[in-house]
């Protein structure tokens, strides 16, 4: 477990210790909204899910002040997890200043005293997001909670549950496969632009939540923890840290992200910062041409100060 | 000749099962309806090998448990007693000890099951090729081309039209839809084939020509199969040696010749003479 960020680790006896101060703040409610028997459950359900990597495992997803279904899988997660002496970031899309990434940031602010708020992602210890990860890689003791809408990858080729847990079980993602087929024979390519289905330490195929196809290499053998809550569904995985995580594609058909080439075959930049290697967001700009910028918000800016700096 | 598999006192009911179940019922109490538990004994005590490259007929009317049989052999349905072995060069499975990985690998990697009606096995939202990929894709071929080769190959030799390969199965024939399940059933050169009902339903053209199909596969690849039918034309046609079932009991079996040129059981008796 050494591998677990710190605040993973500690996050039992620390909450513990906390429980008698933990009313004083203005609203009353316990460090970190939840009861600790809530927080308890979660953390281990979080605990099982790092120990059988990609596993869905079912937990009693609790009634939040926002509605299920926009990030409350996400939110138990970081709330059972955060510490006082954490240091939080949150986004949405890329951006710390959605106004999904805003709600839950200032939620969390307000229910957990004391931990710290940032936008940087070097300094963070714990990042909630919402369908990206961020660009710059992501080291030990850092985890990052993504809000799951649809844990399922089977969802899409098997409606009932109970046959889709059976198909995990026994490692049968055939269907998964044959609609990789069946992209290919209509569009000569593979169409599923988020969602990638990705099977995790050669064992389960996950849904890595909407995250574009570009971040998925990511999740392979990376230094972090992911850890996926669905609060809706009611479903928690993870991706422990140095696990091989392989988006299901062909043998003779590589694995492909975006790649934001343009008509003449060149890489778009970012129209701000000037990046070529960041995921891009299409906009229209105040004359109706389209916009490249970079979806992480914190990268651009950091690139941007990059810049000013060399041009001093 | 090797023997590939051994069925030993085969028996399912349907309900609750009581210890009358097996004397009230069968061709001589003329039900297969247990009158004290009202349980349905679709087959019981059914025994009989299968030998490499032989077709085995099944014959018998409907609710005789012939499918059932079958159903049991290909894991779709468990057996309440009996049991099965499948041989392999120097392998063999108990097919009702394994548990459901091993059942799932068994069903995938080495039987294949062509069912009266294509809904039951082919999925019509994926395409013709997209059913025969499925089949390549569970025995862990994952080669697009190579999948692409062996689908028009496995079509190619049902006489199918592969300039349709990447067409909606519902947009075919019954005919046309019985090929793409035997191509499929065919994928993964299986050892062992169920044809449960094949031709039933089709127009005698096309039946002849799907029996054909079935011969001429059998002689081609040494597949054993297991052909489920009433139909008098199709046991002749195809099966070397053939089991007449009646209210879930094997009532005649023997050569095929045998059993059409001179029936035993007043049941196969009727069935022959009322076939003419």
């Amino acid at each position: 477990m050494t591998l677990l960020p710190k605040s993973l680790e500690t996050a039992s006896t620390k909450h513990q210790n906390d429980t008698s101060t933990s009313q004083s703040n203005v609203y009353g409610y316990q460090f970190g909204f939840l009861d600790e028997d809530a927080k308890k459950e979660i953390r281990r359900t979080l605990l099982k899910a790092v120990a059988i990597p990609g596993y869905q495992v079912p937990y009693a997803s609790r009634e939040m002040p926002i509605a299920r279904g926009f990030g409350t899988g996400g939110l138990q997660i970081t709330l059972s997890i955060i510490g006082a002496d954490d240091t939080l970031k949150v986004i949405d899309q890329g951006s710390d200043d959605s106004v999904n990434a805003v709600n839950i940031r200032k939620f969390t602010a307000e229910t957990c005293p004391g931990i710290k708020l940032t936008k940087r992602t070097q300094e963070a210890t714990l990042i909630q997001t919402r369908h990206r990860i961020p660009e710059i890689p992501l080291k030990e003791r850092q985890i990052l909670v993504l809000q799951v809408p649809y844990p399922d990858p089977l969802v899409v080729v098997e409606a009932s549950e109970e046959k889709r847990k059976i198909m995990h079980g026994g490692g049968d993602y055939a269907r998964l496969w044959v609609k990789l087929y069946e992209d290919m024979i209509k569009f000569s390519e593979i169409t599923i632009s988020h969602r990638y289905p990705t099977r995790i330490n050669g064992s389960y195929v996950i849904d890595p939540s909407p995250i574009p196809r570009f971040d998925v290499p990511k999740l392979h053998q990376s230094e972090c923890l992911y850890l996926f809550g669905a609060g809706r569904e009611k479903k928690i995985y993870a991706v422990p840290p140095y696990t091989n995580a392989q988006p299901l594609c062909f043998e003779d058909i590589p694995f492909r992200v975006e790649d934001f080439t343009d008509e003449k075959g060149q890489r778009r930049a970012c129209a701000r910062c000037g990046s070529t290697t960041s995921f891009l967001d299409e906009f229209l700009g105040n004359t109706g041409e389209k916009v490249y910028q970079c979806s992480d918000s914190d990268y651009c800016n950091s690139q941007l100060a990059l810049r000013e700096t060399l041009s001093e | 000749m090797n023997k590939i598999l051994e069925v030993r006192n085969l028996t399912k009911i349907y309900g609750s099962n009581c210890p009358q179940c097996f004397t009230s019922t069968g061709p001589e109490a003329n039900t297969n309806i247990c009158p004290y538990c009202k349980s349905i004994v679709a087959a019981f005590n059914v025994s009989f090998d299968l030998y490499q490259g032989e077709i085995l007929g099944i014959m018998g009317e409907s609710g005789s448990g012939k499918s059932s049989l079958v159903k049991m052999l290909y894991f779709d349905e468990a057996p309440t007693q009996g049991s099965a072995s499948f041989f392999e060069k120097n392998k063999t499975y108990d097919l009702f000890a394994l548990n459901s990985a091993q059942a799932m690998w068994l069903r995938n990697h080495r039987f294949g099951m062509v069912y009266q009606n294509p809904h039951l096995a082919l999925n019509f939202q994926v395409s013709a090729g997209g059913n025969i990929a499925e089949r390549l894709l569970v025995s862990d071929c994952i080669n697009y081309t190579k999948i692409r080769d062996r689908s028009k190959t496995l079509l190619a030799r049902t006489e199918f039209l592969i300039e349709r390969i990447d067409e909606l199965p519902k947009n075919f024939s019954g005919g046309m839809q019985q090929r793409v399940q035997i191509a499929r059933a065919l994928a993964t050169e299986p050892p062992l084939l169920f044809l449960d009902e094949v031709t039933t339903g089709l127009d005698l053209s096309v039946q002849a020509k799907i029996l054909d199909l079935i011969l001429e596969l059998q002689q081609q690849l040494k597949v054993a199969m297991i052909v489920v039918t009433h139909d008098l034309g199709v046991i002749r046609l195809l099966t070397s040696r053939t089991i007449v079932m009646k209210y879930g009991r094997v009532v005649e079996s023997g050569l095929t010749d045998q059993i059409l040129e001179d029936p035993q059981h007043s049941y196969t008796q009727q069935l022959v003479a009322s076939a003419l």
